[in-house]
């Protein structure tokens, strides 16, 4: 018998628990099990998803980023007020604060700041801002992003295609290419990092550059799904990130995340809502069944995870 | 042969017997949804209980198959994306809907829409076309009041505005309808504006500060939880106490009717009563029965006079607000008003 690599074991929680979800969503609403339910289950997780690799990325290096959720709602707000009209501006825009995310992981760097207060600062900053563009909801999604988030793909529904792909770009991105290794090596030993010749710097910045490309995806996502934007749109992004990359098989520290797994964690909290509320659970019970979900799986992976040692 | 026409004549007048109980019979099956992102004050409380009240009857007397209330944890447009696209897929055949956006909503709206459910949107309305809008007119709410001090004052006087939270639409439009009162009927001026924030506490103090540099007050013109903290300022001033417009909250009714008791005052209190989503209700109802019905509709006010005063206090909660339910024939009188 071949033994599983750490790799695969760590990638089983997640799998197993948003297999267990599906099935029980499935006899729960049979209705569910079809193309059009797919893609109703799953189409608001292609944001969370994207959000969450976002997280994931600031995770590897050790960091936490607390302004996903307001980032991602000033990206939302961009998209749906400059990109039909001005998509210039727009991209200009998106690449300008994608460089402030750059600046702030060099700032964090250099004065060996901590990342949460750091990020909690600018989630005012992203707020106000996003406020600024958007004072009242509104704005709306560009005709080709509409057309792709709610293209009518053969067979298999787009949300659970969206979500495969994201999983496999961040995968060879994070698991395969040079600056993932790197990456991930910064979270697992920085100094050894900058003694093979690196510069830690620039790595950080690159991994919080790369996080706000996505989370930009993720804002972008959201409009082509909602079809506009809300200054406060995805506010809960910020926590469901975080729980999203735990899930998949993340660690807060040790540069040891999981892109697969991080996309299953976002699948599966967003089937989580859709299953208590199915049970018809009253919704003053909901956070807590929900936090009840989440407290499960990782229970099981700390079991596992000393039968791994 | 004789068997079967005896039944069908028999049929036909159990048909005739039943048919007010079952003139509905068109919607008996269907399964009306309430979407509602926030469960957090006395107004939303008293919009579930509502809720709650009129469509278990509703569904006690067989005109709909079940009614359910969902509130989402958090008040997150996406979160309540989710949640409709989980009553699409529970088969819901009607959403009625208090957004906590306007537009963050349209897609999830649409879906259902395209799923062939009526979405009726309700206080948070979304602009997503395919969706009904019951709106509440807060302009002629306004407008509404300078009127009626019309009538109560013909010969006009000064008034005193108490406005609501700077910045917020609501205020804006219901200042807008004031103004536009005041135009119609310039008789009125407008000596003094604050904002009361729609909290007695806030208007009491913004009121007294304004007081002294203001001339003799005719009349006070509000936006609904303010009334009773202006008639605090005023007594607490000793300056004679003007026609203070009310806005249904039960302090603010407890204070009229002592008033009213001790001195005949006289004046009217105007708001919007929680209970409109069970007009939201009856218009999903009408709507599923196969009634046409126009996108916009706009809520009635919930406007009590001298006469209706004791009876409206009786059914208002301590430290709530005046409600009221609606029945299906309201909602039948206001898709009528709309054409």
């Amino acid at each position: 018998m071949t033994r599983l690599s750490p790799q695969a074991i760590r990638l089983m929680i997640p799998v197993l628990s948003l297999a267990v979800l599906l099935a029980a969503v499935f006899w729960l609403q049979p209705r569910a099990m079809s193309y059009m339910g797919m893609n109703l289950l799953f189409n608001l997780a292609v944001p969370i998803a994207l959000a969450t690799i976002a997280q994931m990325l600031v995770i590897a290096v050790n960091d936490l980023d607390l302004s996903i959720g307001t980032f991602v709602s000033f990206s939302a707000c961009v998209t749906a007020v400059y990109l039909p009209t001005a998509p210039l501006v727009a991209v200009a825009i998106l690449l300008g604060a994608i460089c402030v995310y750059a600046l702030i992981g060099i700032l964090i760097h250099l004065r060996d700041l901590p990342s949460i207060v750091v990020t909690l600062g600018m989630s005012f900053v992203w707020g106000g801002l996003a406020v600024l563009i958007l004072p009242s909801p509104g704005g709306q999604a560009a005709g080709w992003l509409r057309a792709l988030m709610t293209a009518s793909t053969p067979f298999v529904p787009l949300a659970i295609i969206a979500s495969v792909v994201i999983a496999v770009v961040a995968h060879l991105l994070v698991m395969r290419s040079t600056l993932g290794v790197a990456i991930r090596g910064i979270g697992g030993n920085a100094r050894s990092v900058a003694r093979a010749g690196w510069s830690v710097m620039k790595i950080k910045a690159a991994a919080y550059a790369l996080s706000a490309f996505f989370s930009v995806l993720a804002g972008m996502a959201l409009v082509g799904v909602t079809t506009s934007a809300d200054a406060n749109i995805a506010l809960r992004y910020t926590l469901l990130s975080i729980a999203g990359v735990i899930l998949g098989g993340g660690e807060f520290v040790g540069g040891r995340v999981s892109p697969v797994g991080a996309v299953i964690g976002a699948l599966t909290l967003t089937l989580a809502g859709s299953f208590l509320s199915f049970l018809r659970i009253s919704p003053d019970w909901q956070i807590g069944a929900q936090g009840a979900v989440l407290i499960i799986v990782l229970g099981l992976r700390l079991l596992l995870a000393r039968r791994e040692a | 042969m004789r068997i079967r026409s005896m039944l069908a004549a028999s049929a036909a007048i159990f048909a005739c017997a039943f048919s007010p109980l079952t003139a509905h019979a068109d919607t008996a099956g269907k399964k009306i949804a309430l979407s509602n992102n926030y469960a957090g004050n006395s107004w939303r409380q008293a919009m579930l209980t509502s809720w709650d009240k009129v469509t278990k009857e509703a569904v006690k007397a067989g005109v709909v198959a079940s009614a359910d209330a969902f509130t989402t944890a958090e008040n997150q447009a996406t979160e309540q994306a989710a949640q409709i696209q989980n009553m699409i897929l529970q088969g819901y055949d009607a959403i009625v809907l208090n957004a906590a956006s306007p537009t963050a909503l349209n897609g999830a709206v649409k879906a259902a829409c395209d799923a062939g459910i009526v979405v009726v949107s309700f206080d948070g309305i979304v602009n997503e076309p395919c969706a009904w809008r019951i709106a509440v007119d807060f302009k002629e709410m306004g407008r509404s009041q300078v009127e009626y001090l019309s009538k109560r004052l013909p010969k006009g006087g000064n008034l005193l505005e108490v406005r609501g939270l700077a910045g917020v639409f609501v205020d804006d439009e219901i200042s807008a309808g004031i103004h536009e009162g005041v135009k119609q009927f310039p008789q009125f001026k407008i000596v003094g504006s604050v904002h009361g924030d729609w909290a007695q506490d806030v208007a009491q103090r913004a009121v007294a500060g304004i007081l002294p540099s203001l001339p003799d007050i005719a009349a006070v013109v509000t936006q609904g939880g303010d009334g009773y903290g202006a008639a605090q300022a005023f007594e607490a001033a000793k300056r004679p106490t003007p026609v203070i417009i009310m806005g249904n909250r039960e302090d603010e009714l407890q204070w009229w009717k002592k008033q009213k008791d001790a001195s005949g005052y006289e004046t009217m209190s105007v708001s919007i009563a929680p209970g409109v989503s069970t007009l939201a209700f009856w218009v999903a109802q009408q709507i599923l029965d196969g009634k046409q019905v126009k996108k916009d509709l706009t809520v009635p006010f919930l406007r009590i006079d001298q006469a209706t005063l004791e009876e409206n206090l009786k059914t208002t909660q301590k430290g709530g607000v005046a409600n009221v339910e609606y029945s299906q024939a309201d909602a039948q009188k206001v898709i009528a008003e709309a054409k």
